[in-house]
């Protein structure tokens, strides 16, 4: 059991890089898409005690929504935008995957850390849980697409639910639901107006956005 | 210890490596359709090399006639260290796993000494090539046998690859993974297979390897391409050791087993051969980054 909580956190990491070293749009998506399906496995596998209904609801929410729900509604903005399919980053991928090698350092000294809760199942939990925040900044940071930054969005909730597992006995489900609801939200809203901007400005570069300050 | 199967295992490092040639190149003809040669191919163009004579150019000097004979003494050294089957190697010290990464340094050292004394740019562009992309692959390396030596406590190779890592892979099982993905990259940039170098092709735009070794014939040539066999054999073990830490106990069964990994891990590099296109020259660097990153994950993963 601790190793396949072990075994997930260390792909979830990894799917950081891949989203970090990848040049192709609709390979990042994937990898986001798959990081979230991944993480919707975890309540299940770290409950003490019995499975409480709000945890098997909880994950079947978050695999419907980051595993199914986002990746069509980003692949079909894509495709109707008619968008390249390729990232243009401000720091190159073979300096970002070393940004993002350092960020892993830094997240695994900063959890070392941390205080660690007894209810805590795994000890790779918070620093995967870090390393998914500060690589999430990072994406957001260099990437300047539109739908970069909702990946990194995408990525930053997938670290803070992370964190949030730690606590996965008393968590209550409604700030959960909630946070859910708010990605879904600004995921759904984000892939209509990159729609609109991709249509009336053929460019979806948020670097030229700034430019359309009056 | 008795001295007949480390006689074996010596045996089998010495014929067994042209072999994987062959099973790769087998496997690269089924996949794309094709009857294709022989899988003892190898084997008999290392003989029809071995009838021709060599031909050297005046403005070579001995660095140039050194290269070939150099480079293959390298590997044999290094594969005396390298457990086949025993739980021993033929030759183990403390800390050996620095002397065998190095001798494939020395081959590839003197191996691009020769190709800088022939005085052609076009090998002189392989060479530096060749260095670039090795400076990336030996921090890779040495961070997945750092990995290795960390779970199994460990810095000589017959002990890290050894009984104990079958154990480790309980306890640590997602760094070896990545360390054993790691040097699986690291193995296909060495050995110039697919996605670094296209082994296949004499295209001046796509080679690495080929380049360096163009103005070598006959006998010369027999060696260059017999040594860089032992070299895929010798990174080919250690990967199949690692992912197969499988010890019966029984000498000829866990012969066997390391040779059915030998076999398997070449039908495997054949399909990424098949499957995948060479990379852009520029993505070259990062794919090694990629695998120095995964091996510095697992790295931290075994530390903290």
């Amino acid at each position: 059991m601790a190793q396949g909580i072990d075994l997930i956190l260390v792909l979830a990491m990894l799917l950081n890089f891949l989203v970090l070293g990848s040049s192709r749009l609709r390979a990042c998506i994937r990898a986001v898409a798959f990081q979230g399906v991944l993480l919707s496995i975890l309540p299940l596998l770290l409950h003490q005690g019995d499975l409480a209904v709000h945890m098997v609801a909880l994950s079947a929410g978050m695999l419907a929504l980051k595993g199914v729900l986002f990746p069509w509604l980003l692949l079909r903005t894509l495709r109707d935008g008619s968008m390249r399919a390729e990232i243009e980053p401000l720091i190159g991928f073979t300096a970002s995957l070393l940004v993002g090698a350092v960020a892993t350092v830094v997240a695994f000294v900063l959890s070392s850390r941390l205080p660690s809760l007894p209810s805590m199942t795994s000890s790779l939990l918070v620093p995967a849980a870090m390393t998914t925040l500060l690589i999430s900044l990072v994406v957001l940071v260099s990437r300047t697409k539109a739908l970069t930054q909702v990946l990194g969005y995408l990525m930053l909730e997938n670290g803070i639910f992370l964190f949030g597992l730690t606590l996965v006995q008393s968590m209550p489900l409604l700030v959960e639901l909630g946070v859910l609801l708010d990605l879904f939200a600004g995921v759904f809203i984000m892939g209509i107006v990159i729609y609109h901007i991709s249509r009336e400005f053929d460019h979806i570069d948020t670097y030229h956005l700034t430019t359309l300050k009056g | 210890m008795s001295v007949i199967p480390l006689l074996l295992s010596l045996g089998l490092a010495l014929v067994c490596p042209p072999l994987l040639l062959g099973v790769i190149h087998k496997t690269k003809a089924i996949l794309t359709g094709r009857v294709g040669a022989p899988v003892l191919q190898p084997y008999y163009d290392l003989w029809k090399l071995l009838q021709k004579g060599a031909v050297y150019s005046r403005t070579t000097s001995w660095v140039f006639r050194a290269g070939p004979l150099v480079s293959p003494a390298a590997f044999l050294t290094a594969a005396l260290f390298v457990p086949l089957t025993t739980p021993s190697a033929l030759l183990s010290f403390w800390g050996d796993v620095v002397l065998w990464a190095y001798l494939i340094g020395v081959a590839r050292f003197i191996t691009v000494l020769a190709a800088l004394d022939t005085g052609s740019s076009f090998e002189g562009m392989g060479a530096s090539r060749e260095v670039t992309f090795a400076s990336l692959a030996e921090p890779a390396l040495f961070v997945a046998l750092a990995v290795i030596a960390k779970v199994t406590g460990s810095v000589q190779l017959s002990e890290m690859f050894g009984p104990v890592l079958g154990q480790a892979w309980r306890t640590a099982g997602p760094a070896l993974a990545l360390a054993a993905a790691s040097f699986f990259l690291v193995l296909l940039a060495e050995n110039a297979r697919m996605p670094v170098d296209d082994p296949t092709t004499h295209l001046e735009l796509t080679m690495i390897h080929e380049v360096m070794v163009l103005d070598h014939s006959g006998p010369d040539f027999a060696f260059i391409l017999y040594g860089s066999a032992l070299k895929l054999f010798l990174f080919s073990v250690l990967l199949v050791r690692l992912l197969v830490p499988v010890h019966i106990g029984v000498v000829w069964l866990d012969l066997v087993i390391v040779v059915a990994g030998l076999l398997g891990l070449a039908v495997l590099i054949g399909i990424v051969e098949s499957s995948m296109a060479r990379l852009r020259l520029i993505r070259v660097p990062q794919l090694l980054v990629t695998s120095g990153v995964l091996a510095a994950v697992g790295l931290l993963l075994v530390w903290r």
